[in-house]
């Protein structure tokens, strides 16, 4: 029967279709510019692969990817859209910084184990993105407010929130700057593998443990289940006894601290200090990751290691070729447009083929 | 009589053998009449024929009822007809020209108008919107006219509908007025009727059945969807019968019955015996229930319900026993009175309260609010058991799954995503859902649009759990479900309800009488001579 083959072979096929696609818009886009796409291609991937260095680096940028994708993946699973990501990523590295200029005294003095100061700023972090998205889920849930209209809200107000405390409270001595507050000690850093590396393997172990875990929490558990029953339809779930609200706020709680883990680890491994654009757009890449793998656990690790790759490599451009950096965000826009375009194609197809209704 | 019956499926079979060509020609200087004639039609569904080359004429000016059983092919012949979905191959003939319908945008502007079985309306709109979001004209409509005509329409067929309520606010019935008018004022010349007694009342279906003679009269063309005989037989000029996707037989009035059956089935249904269960202790106790919903003020009910018993609520849509049921399985909240469970107060708590007590609530929309679309069988039982702990036992639940679709008999394996099951399936994977030991059930439409066959299946499941000590409520716009397998009866009109009547002693004519607001009188006096002694 060549049928059942034809749709085996059909979603990988109209994936690679759709990956050729962007590619294609990408190189024309760069070809409108001037440049030459297989070189600028080259660069990029050298950019991410070429030195233990930047593939370092690669892996700094897949920790926080990681994390908010995983929480994503839940929002996502009770249907809801959690644009406030960027928000909570802000709001945990504000709890986290919190702490740890709290920490910074005893520490130095001698009176605290500095491990123990970092992982409680990290959970601080966690608290803080959870009380963030909770705020959108209590919106949602109490007030009627769609939690993309509340998330976009908060947003700017974590936005606006962090530049305060940057420009105010916080300030570096005699003078506030973009560059963020004053870092930290040596000592409140995450270790990392090396003095001048910026990857640390304990935030890398975080966010493997994080996708892990919600892999398994959606396919196997009780919770997963019903979190789905909910997603798909609330009515229902509610009538086979299912508490629809609670669990929608829990899948919030959830995201949330696992978008201000995201920002802990941004403050305690990568900057070591709070600068205000500490979620670097993480939340809304952690979106198109969620989208571009149909929101299915197994195959978010290496589809968000490939856009940390693509935005590491990326920063190479304006280097060699004067280029702006902002093509790695060109073609992962482009992929998951022609990704969801070749997946509406190919149920159209199979529709006319009268293979499904 | 006369049957074509069996293997001369093929041949083509109209409703008047043969029309001399002048009268078609008559009917298109008048302008309304369509000959519609479909001409081998095949479509299949993976490895499932729907149709299997179906040829089939409709004269203009008559009414053509479409049997069979759930599955037939029914639907999918009208959706091709209506432009909803290509067929395989085959050829659709409209006064004798072939023609290719390519969505139901196409088919309205060909004059071929289809009244869905669920109102395909715009519950947020005004009416007289819902009118103007479909016509073809320019940019800006013109509203003071539409509404003219709309009235005019309405009138002329004595619906009462306002053109500046909101869609929200009307019933079932109403809406499917609407739809009529609606396909009318688009200028339909033949209309496709799917299903439109279901969920409706019988004034309602009253009203529908003279709406559609009169336009039949007016040289309408109406193909007439359903699997209820008595329907057919009330309206008809001729019947046709589907089964497993060809067409078996074809009949005219007046329809012996039993062969219809045998037709549609193969084999003769029996009906389920009227037993009447042992009676326990009180299971629910409603007293001096008054409920606020949207339109309707509902008061001072009084029901108590024993082990064992089944009440079934009649009235015509939206007369207020939806409330009231909701309102038994904590789904909608009481302005007055109170609920009990074996004795145990209820008023104003939570349906998963009443869930823990026992009491479980099956809704009509089965896909909508009772099941998940995306979950697998299997899925809704694990989520129905409301196992603890953390971990899925996907051994046990696979186990479970198997035996309980082999104990309900559903077509369909553990892995089936729920919606890929028919809707009888549906309703049977419903009551399997259901926990061994409930007090109280609580149905909406237990068999709206499933078959004989299936209505049969479920009402034995239910009657077992009677048995076992367990109270049914349900509604139904069946009148004979009523009768058939309710104890005790609860009339509803307007916000008000009888008290429980006997069903053996209820016959479906006064039953018809008090859901149209007849013969109330008695209810009234008797009431008024308690609080005299009161």
């Amino acid at each position: 029967m060549p049928e059942p083959l034809l749709s085996r072979t059909q979603k990988p096929l109209f994936r690679a279709l759709a990956v050729l696609l962007a590619l294609g818009l990408a190189s024309v886009v760069l070809l409108a510019t001037g440049a030459r796409p297989f070189a600028a291609y080259a660069v990029i991937a050298q950019g991410a692969l070429g030195s233990w260095g930047v593939a370092s680096d690669v892996l700094v940028a897949w920790v926080p990817l990681l994390l908010v994708t995983s929480g994503l993946l839940l929002t996502f699973t009770v249907g809801l859209w959690n644009i406030g990501i960027e928000g909570q990523i802000t709001f945990g590295a504000i709890f986290a910084t919190w702490a740890l200029r709290g920490f910074q005294a005893p520490v130095l003095g001698g009176s605290m184990a500095p491990g123990l100061a970092i992982a409680l700023a990290i959970l601080a972090g966690m608290a803080g993105g959870a009380l963030w998205a909770m705020l959108v889920g209590a919106l949602k849930t109490f007030g009627g407010v769609n939690e993309i209209f509340g998330g976009l809200g908060l947003n700017y107000v974590a936005t606006a929130l962090n530049l305060w405390l940057i420009f105010g409270p916080w300030k570096r001595p005699g003078v506030a700057s973009m560059s963020g507050t004053v870092p930290f000690d040596r000592r409140l850093w995450l270790p990392t593998v090396s003095e001048q590396s910026r990857f640390a393997p304990t935030a890398l172990v975080l966010g493997l443990a994080s996708i892990a875990i919600v892999f398994v929490l959606i396919q196997g558990t009780y919770f997963g289940l019903r979190l789905k029953a909910v997603g798909r339809n609330p009515k229902a779930a509610y009538l086979l006894g299912i508490p629809t609200w609670q669990y929608s706020m829990v899948s919030f709680a959830i995201c949330g601290l696992l978008a201000g883990l995201a920002g802990a680890v941004q403050v305690t491994a990568v900057y070591h200090r709070l600068i205000p654009s500490i979620s670097s757009g993480y939340g809304y890449m952690g979106l198109m990751v969620a989208m571009l793998v149909n929101f299915s656990a197994a195959v978010a690790a290496p589809v968000a290691i490939f856009f940390a790759a693509l935005n590491v490599g990326a920063i190479q451009l304006p280097i060699t070729l004067k280029l702006d950096s902002s093509l790695a965000g060109v073609l992962q826009g482009t992929l998951v447009l022609f990704v969801l375009l070749a997946e509406g194609a190919r149920s159209r197809i199979m529709k006319g083929r009268g293979g499904a209704r | 009589m006369g049957f074509d019956l069996g293997p001369c499926s093929a041949s083509v079979i109209s409703a008047l053998p043969s029309v001399p060509p002048w009268f078609l020609f008559f009917f298109e200087l008048v302008g309304v009449a369509m000959l519609i004639e479909l001409r081998d039609i095949e479509k299949s569904f993976g490895p499932v024929r729907a149709n299997a080359g179906i040829s089939l004429a409709v004269e203009p000016a008559s009414i053509l009822g479409i049997l069979g059983e759930n599955g037939a092919g029914k639907s999918t012949l009208m959706k091709i007809l209506s432009g909803f979905q290509p067929p395989d191959s085959g050829r659709i003939l409209l006064d004798g020209a072939e023609v290719s319908i390519r969505s139901p945008a196409d088919a309205i502007a060909r004059g071929i108008g289809m009244l869905h079985q669920d109102p395909l309306d715009f519950p947020p709109l005004k009416l007289v919107d819902n009118l103007l979001l479909g016509s073809p004209g320019p940019l800006g409509p013109d509203r003071p006219k539409a509404e003219r005509e709309f009235r005019d329409l309405s009138a002329r067929f004595g619906f009462d509908l306002d053109p500046a309520t909101f869609v929200d606010t009307l019933t079932v019935g109403e809406r499917q007025q609407l739809e009529i008018l609606r396909l009318l004022w688009l200028g339909a010349k033949a209309l496709i009727l799917d299903e439109p007694t279901t969920g409706i009342s019988l004034p309602q279906k009253e009203k529908l059945f003279a709406t559609i003679k009169r336009l039949a009269g007016e040289g309408m063309t109406v193909l007439f969807v359903s699997h209820k005989l008595e329907d057919v037989e009330a309206l008809c000029d001729r019947a046709i019968v589907l089964r497993q996707g060809e067409l078996v037989g074809a009949a005219d009035p007046p329809f012996d019955t039993r062969r219809l059956v045998e037709l549609m089935f193969g084999k003769e249904v029996p009906q389920l015996p009227k037993s009447k269960g042992a009676r326990g202790g009180e299971i629910l106790a409603a007293r001096g229930l008054c409920l606020d919903s949207l339109r309707l003020q509902i008061k001072d009910i009084d029901l108590s319900v024993s082990a064992g018993e089944v009440i079934g609520l009649a009235g015509m849509e939206g007369s207020g026993q939806a409330v009231f049921l909701a309102s038994c399985g904590g789904l909608e909240r009481a302005v007055a009175g109170s609920v009990c469970i074996e004795a145990k107060e209820m008023t104003s708590r939570t349906h998963h309260d009443f869930k823990r007590e026992g009491v479980a609530y099956l809704p009509a929309a089965r896909l909508e609010e009772g099941l998940v679309p995306g979950l697998s069988l299997e899925d809704h039982f694990i989520l129905a058991e409301g196992g603890r702990g953390l971990f899925i036992d996907r051994k046990a639940a696979l186990a479970q799954a198997e035996s309980r679709i082999a104990a309900y008999n559903i077509k369909g394996r553990p892995a089936s995503r729920i919606e890929e099951l028919s809707g009888g399936n549906q309703q049977r994977a419903l009551l399997a859902l259901l926990r061994e030991d409930l007090s109280l059930i609580l149905v909406e439409h237990p068999t709206r649009g499933l078959d004989i066959e299936s209505t049969v299946y479920i009402w034995s499941k239910l009657k077992e759990r009677c048995a076992r000590g367990t109270a049914i409520v349900f509604i139904s716009s069946d009148l004979d479900e009523i009768l058939q397998y309710s104890d005790r009866v609860l009339v509803f009109f307007a916000g008000k309800a009888t008290p429980p009547l006997d069903a053996d002693s209820l016959g479906v004519e006064e039953l018809g009488r008090l859901i149209g607001g007849k013969g109330w009188e008695r209810f009234e006096r008797s009431a008024a001579a308690e609080a005299v002694r009161a």
